[in-house]
């Protein structure tokens, strides 16, 4: 029996499950794969009235616009977004391993349960919703600037929102501060299945509490930890629109404007298509070899792969 | 046996459930400061500095405008349409999906999850995106808040992994019972996968009732919007003119305008905020789920 027979008899034995999967494949098809196909506008001079099809096409023309004439903007919007992450990666990714740690060091279970509860809420506000508190509390006026001058700790009150300096800072921690719970329950689940009998162990031999953090607790939760950092590497470029939509405003565009958010302005807000899949599609290629160079890494040190 | 601490741990001790309690309450604060502030007299906050730990001098003057200002109820009605007729349908296709693909002997399994998997990593973009909604002609309709999401790869991949943890003799046995597919689905596998889609259920709910990001690109009448845009036009245009309208003295409008944001992050936030910690353990159990991937 060939390939294709046997593939026509699985076909028709599991047809109702082939026919469940039917609308998952028509959706991926149709929202994810079509998109792709469209993705040659970037190499057309997109007529709306034409349509993709009858587009003219102009080659690397909208790439050349791109990094050519508007060279200024790239730079920028790339810088943006990788800062953006860097800066989201050296505080922001140890901080849910650390408060996991300390947390774990609590051994009054009710007081542990408050804190772990409290400690997620902050994920549950929307993004409008954090934006809108962070607006109001770093207003020129607003609770930050009232108590830094109440500690005298400032005189003049500053703009935050307005002043380019402080929208990396303000962008990443508010982060923290929304996530650094929920980020932590994917440690705190390693940290529980780490074997007792290696801390016993470590006890006999005299370790105290830090002693077993560090030789036990850390070295336990490594490989998520690597797996979790892995993961993070490879969104690099994905920086979420939402928040920096809207966090930002024209006079912090130095520090604030990233690749998405450009994209938006151009592609959607002026109608320049072409222009807008093309620095999408520039977008969509350095994340993918992100994803491909940080899965070749994880293979190399962790043995998991995600293919 | 009583283990004697030593000084250092009990150094460390209380420092650690101190240093918790208080960054734990400084995830707290914000939410608590929004609720006093919401509940005070707009004048008397106004002429207030600092930390406010309990309202000042009761009012609920912004919630009564607040809530007669039409737009926060249809924002709260269309939010509420978007987040019923969408978690059904994320939870149909992801359900179905989940269950196919967790299924061992099919020939076409791989390539089609390779087919899924791929969109995690490579994906046209919102441009094209755009287009393609616009040409199904989607836009400005109630359908671009709930097609183009309809499934979420990552939960489509959690929801294989719940189906892979039921026992396949389950399944056999049915079978011999003349149990066809249709019913194993429904009648076995769904109700032993009920928790797992109760965590689903709540994914895609709150997804669905923070979104904003579809609602901006895709919809124009303000007949649709849902709650969050109403909330951007509030919070972040600082856009209560209309609600304020009354009001004739300027600082007064003024002093009412940041009250009335204060309101409205309560109004859109509490409901989520409170239902929360008594599904808790279903979340955590998502995430987790979620992490392990294969």
């Amino acid at each position: 029996m060939n390939k294709w027979q046997e593939l026509r008899k699985d076909l028709i034995r599991n047809r109702n499950l082939y026919l469940m999967l039917l609308p998952i494949v028509a959706y991926y098809f149709i929202f994810h794969y079509i998109p792709i196909y469209g993705l040659q506008i970037a190499f057309k001079d997109f007529n709306p009235a034409k349509g993709i099809w009858g587009s003219q096409w102009v080659g690397l023309e909208k790439f050349k616009e791109f990094f050519v004439y508007d060279s200024f903007y790239v730079w920028r919007i790339i810088r943006n977004t990788i800062l953006i992450n860097v800066y989201d990666i050296i505080f922001g990714f140890p901080a849910p391993i650390i408060f996991a740690l300390l947390l774990n060091e609590v051994k009054n279970s009710m007081y542990k349960r408050t804190l772990q509860t409290i400690s997620y809420m902050p994920h549950f506000i929307s993004t409008v919703v954090l934006v809108g508190i962070i607006l109001d509390f770093f207003s020129r006026d607003g609770l930050i600037n009232q108590i830094l001058k109440s500690l005298g700790l400032l005189s003049e009150p500053i703009s935050f929102m307005t002043e380019p300096g402080w929208f990396r800072p303000i962008y990443v921690g508010s982060g923290i501060w929304q996530q650094l719970g929920w980020n932590s329950i994917i440690y705190l689940a390693a940290i529980s299945n780490i074997d007792p009998q290696l801390y016993e162990a470590a006890k006999i031999d005299g370790a105290g509490r830090f002693r077993q953090a560090l030789y036990v607790t850390l070295p336990g939760i490594m490989p998520t930890i690597i797996i979790m950092f892995i993961l993070r590497v490879g969104s690099i470029m994905n920086v979420g629109f939402e928040k920096v939509f809207l966090m930002y405003n024209p006079l912090t565009y130095e520090t604030a404007d990233v690749i998405s958010t450009y994209v938006y302005r151009k592609g959607l807000l002026e109608m320049d298509y072409s222009y807008g899949a093309a620095v999408g599609l520039f977008n969509s290629l350095i994340n993918f070899a992100l994803v491909v160079l940080t899965n070749q890494l994880s293979k190399r040190f962790t043995e998991t792969s995600l293919w | 046996m009583k283990i004697r601490k030593s000084a250092g741990e009990i150094i460390f001790d209380s420092f650690n459930y101190i240093f918790l309690g208080l960054l734990c309450f400084t995830m707290l604060y914000p939410i608590l400061y929004v609720i006093f502030a919401s509940f005070s007299n707009p004048i008397k906050l106004m002429a207030y500095r600092g930390p406010l730990l309990r309202p000042l001098d009761f009012s609920v003057e912004a919630y009564k405008l607040l809530l007669s200002y039409p737009m926060i109820w249809i924002g709260y009605r269309n939010t509420i349409i978007y987040v019923v007729l969408g978690t059904a349908i994320n939870i149909l296709l992801t359900t179905m999906g989940g269950y196919v693909l967790s299924r061992k002997n099919l020939k076409l399994k791989n390539p089609i999850m390779f087919f899924i998997a791929f969109t995690m990593y490579f994906s046209g973009g919102m441009i094209p995106t755009y287009l393609l909604v616009q040409s199904l002609g989607m836009i400005d309709t109630i359908w671009a808040m709930i097609i183009p999401g309809a499934i979420s790869t990552t939960n489509l991949i959690i929801m294989r992994t719940g189906f892979h943890a039921v026992p396949d003799s389950l399944e056999e046995s049915a079978r011999i019972d003349g149990a066809g597919d249709w019913t194993i689905l429904f009648r076995i596998m769904i109700p032993l996968a009920m928790p797992m889609i109760a965590v689903m259920i709540l994914f895609y709910a709150v997804g669905h009732w923070n979104a904003f990001f579809n609602a901006i690109i895709y919809l124009r009448s303000r007949e649709l919007y849902p709650l969050q845009l109403v909330l951007r036009e509030i919070l972040i245009m600082s856009s209560t003119e209309n609600m304020t309208t009354g009001i004739s003295d300027a600082s007064d409008r003024f002093a009412v305008t940041e009250l009335i944001k204060y309101a409205a992050i309560v109004v859109s936030t509490v409901p989520i905020l409170c239902i929360y910690p008594f599904l808790q353990k279903y979340f955590v159990k998502g995430v987790m789920i979620g992490a392990i991937k294969e």
